[in-house]
């Protein structure tokens, strides 16, 4: 899977836990990044994904196992991890108290950079924020997504050499996305690590070279994208909309028709190798679906198997 | 921007003291809070000065012309407000320090996230706590400077061993800041904070603030000799006239064995009071 083996581990996390009180957040995983890959965690809301980030990043102790972040433990070097590290935290924690561009400058000051390079280098995020006409604003004055931007700009100002990102793109508009993209891909090709949640499978499958997908804490699969798709769902997928409250009831009427069936409130979703084959069969049954559509797999229907719950397996 | 090759991606090991805690960036975090402070509110700023002056003024002149003079720390009569007013800068000195170690850490800390977006960066805590501190002590200096000047002018100045006041106040701040900063990390809600609110104002009432130590029996006298509040009043009220005895020494010794102490702790607790 690990596109290229010979180069080093930037991390490493060998049974790593986290419990609050008796709560188990993130139970024992184990996975190991190597340097330029861009690594993923999809999961859903509460898996423990930005437990693990912070883990990663120092700002939260863990209870159990090792983690070694471009050789050194974070809890025992964390000002020298961090030095490297860029971090975008799921919630902004912008500083209030300060204006747009100071938000950048006292951020890179808190690097112990100096003005000489964070000057150029503030201006230059700024622009790639789109934010240089809102440089003397208040933060609290920024839209939701501009204060997006401004976190994820923010995260640069030290030319990380890891690069973790939690939820990046939440809030953003499709032009900001792309512009973000852009930026990660160059970041990639100059040989960043990056480590990122998402959401948005379709995000996932075009940043991520390998993921993992983590439910309750622990890791239910690891690969790549393509590998993912191949191993836990088929070719084609069938989608079914037979309407509101009828779906579920439609189901037991499919039955049988190609490998897999998913219920979902809103629509029905068959797998199977051929898509076309499958909508036949489900009209051959008499069956009249309000819409129904023929696509490719996607690794959203890998998140589905992994995660939801499967009527048929 | 250049490359990352393999030998960027391995870090070596900072072997100073603290390096898990400790970036010896601290400058950062004051110059952080310099630059906040043009934009925070003016009136909480300016109440923090005015405060122990509104109270020499109604107390010092209004109960003054009532009470006459008392004894002062050398036996001599003194005028009654110049009696309260080192006073009154200890307990400022006490209550602004307090104020910025515990209510305000607290709210950075769970509400402004400050704290969390400072770790995030190569600070450690312990750059962060006493960044904090230090911008406490430097308000406490602000303030102490100020209300000497008051006193000053108020004619309650008779030797310049009364400037020493002001790095004592400061010493006085540092002790309460450093033992604050230890005891919010115990702090899970804002109510358990009023608990600070609640010890503190019995002390500002007893503590020899107003009226000499004697007037309470033997016991109730011992009590209040162990708590800091005492010392630093004392301690004020001695430089004021330029009055020094052994007890001088002893106040001091106090307040640098609570700086020690309240270091001690708040760095133990670090790690429970930034890394969740
Ligand atoms: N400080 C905390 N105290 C107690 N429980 C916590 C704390 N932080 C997180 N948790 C719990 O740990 C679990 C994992 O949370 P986490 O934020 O890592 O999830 P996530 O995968 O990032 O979810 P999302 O997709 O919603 O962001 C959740 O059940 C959450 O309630
Ligand atoms: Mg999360």
């Amino acid at each position: 899977m690990i596109q290229n083996p010979s180069r080093p581990a930037v991390i490493v996390a060998d049974q790593l836990t986290k419990r609050y009180g008796d709560f188990t957040a993130v139970d024992s995983i184990s996975f190991e990044v190597p340097a330029g890959e861009s690594f993923g965690l999809l999961g859903p809301n509460g898996a423990g994904k930005s437990t693990t980030m912070r883990m990663i990043g120092g700002v939260s102790q863990r209870s159990g196992g090792t983690l070694s972040i471009m050789g050194l433990d974070p809890e025992q070097q964390g000002p020298e991890v961090r030095a490297h590290l860029g971090v975008v935290p799921q919630e902004d924690n912008l500083d209030q108290e300060l204006k747009v561009r100071d938000n950048l400058i006292i951020y890179g000051r808190y690097f112990g950079l100096p003005m000489s390079y964070l000057r150029p280098k503030a201006d230059e995020l700024l622009e790639f924020a789109q934010l240089t006409e809102k440089s003397t604003a208040r933060v609290d004055d920024l839209s939701g997504g501009m204060k997006r931007r401004l976190t994820i700009a923010r995260s640069l100002i030290n030319d990380p050499r890891v690069l973790l990102l939690d939820e990046p793109t939440t809030g953003l508009d499709p032009q900001a996305r792309h512009i973000l993209w852009d930026r990660l891909f160059r970041l990639k090709e100059r040989g960043v690590t990056l480590i990122l949640t998402t959401h948005y499978m379709d995000e996932a499958e075009q940043l991520c070279d390998r993921l993992i997908v983590v439910d309750q804490g622990r890791i239910m699969a690891e690969g790549s994208p393509a590998a993912l798709i191949r191993e836990y769902s088929t070719r084609e997928v069938l989608e079914l909309r037979f309407g509101a409250d009828r779906n579920a009831g439609a189901a037991d009427a499919v039955a049988g028709i190609g490998e897999r069936i998913e219920v979902l409130p809103d629509r029905l979703l068959i797998y199977a190798h051929d898509g076309e084959a499958a909508l036949d069969a489900v009209t051959a049954r008499g069956l009249t679906p309000l819409t129904s559509l023929v696509r490719r797999s996607s690794l959203e229907d890998v998140f589905l198997r992994l995660t939801g719950r499967s009527l048929i397996e | 921007m250049s490359l990352i090759r393999d030998a960027d991606l391995v870090l070596k090991p900072d072997r100073r003291p603290f390096a898990a805690l400790y970036s010896r960036n601290i400058r950062a975090v004051i110059e952080r809070g310099l630059m906040a402070t043009r934009t925070s509110n003016a009136a909480i700023m300016i109440s923090g000065f005015v405060e122990p002056v509104l109270y020499l003024l109604s107390m010092g002149i209004g109960l003054g012309a009532l009470i006459g003079t008392v004894q002062g720390p050398e036996g001599t009569p003194i005028s009654y407000a110049a009696y309260i007013a080192p006073a009154l800068l200890t307990v400022s000195a006490m209550n602004g320090a307090l104020y910025d170690s515990t209510i305000n850490v607290f709210f950075k800390m769970n509400y402004g996230k400050l704290y969390q977006n400072m770790l995030h960066t190569s600070l450690g805590p312990l750059d962060v706590a006493l960044g904090e501190i230090f911008l406490a002590l430097l308000r406490g200096f602000l303030y102490a400077t100020g209300f000497t000047i008051v006193m000053a002018a108020m004619g309650l100045i008779t030797t310049w061993w009364a400037l020493l006041m002001v790095p004592a106040s400061v010493l006085i701040a540092f002790g309460f800041a450093s033992i604050g900063m230890g005891i919010t990390s115990y702090i899970r809600t804002f109510q358990q904070l009023d608990w600070v609110t609640f010890i503190m104002l019995p002390m500002f009432l007893f503590s020899a603030t107003f009226y000499p130590l004697d007037v309470y029996p033997q016991a109730i006298q011992w009590l209040i000799q162990v708590l800091p509040l005492w010392h630093g009043v004392e301690l004020l009220r001695q430089l004021s006239v330029g009055a020094f005895g052994v007890m001088t020494v002893v106040h001091v010794l106090y307040y640098v064995l609570m700086i020690g102490g309240g270091m001690m702790l708040t760095t133990n607790r670090l790690r429970a009071l930034f890394l969740k």
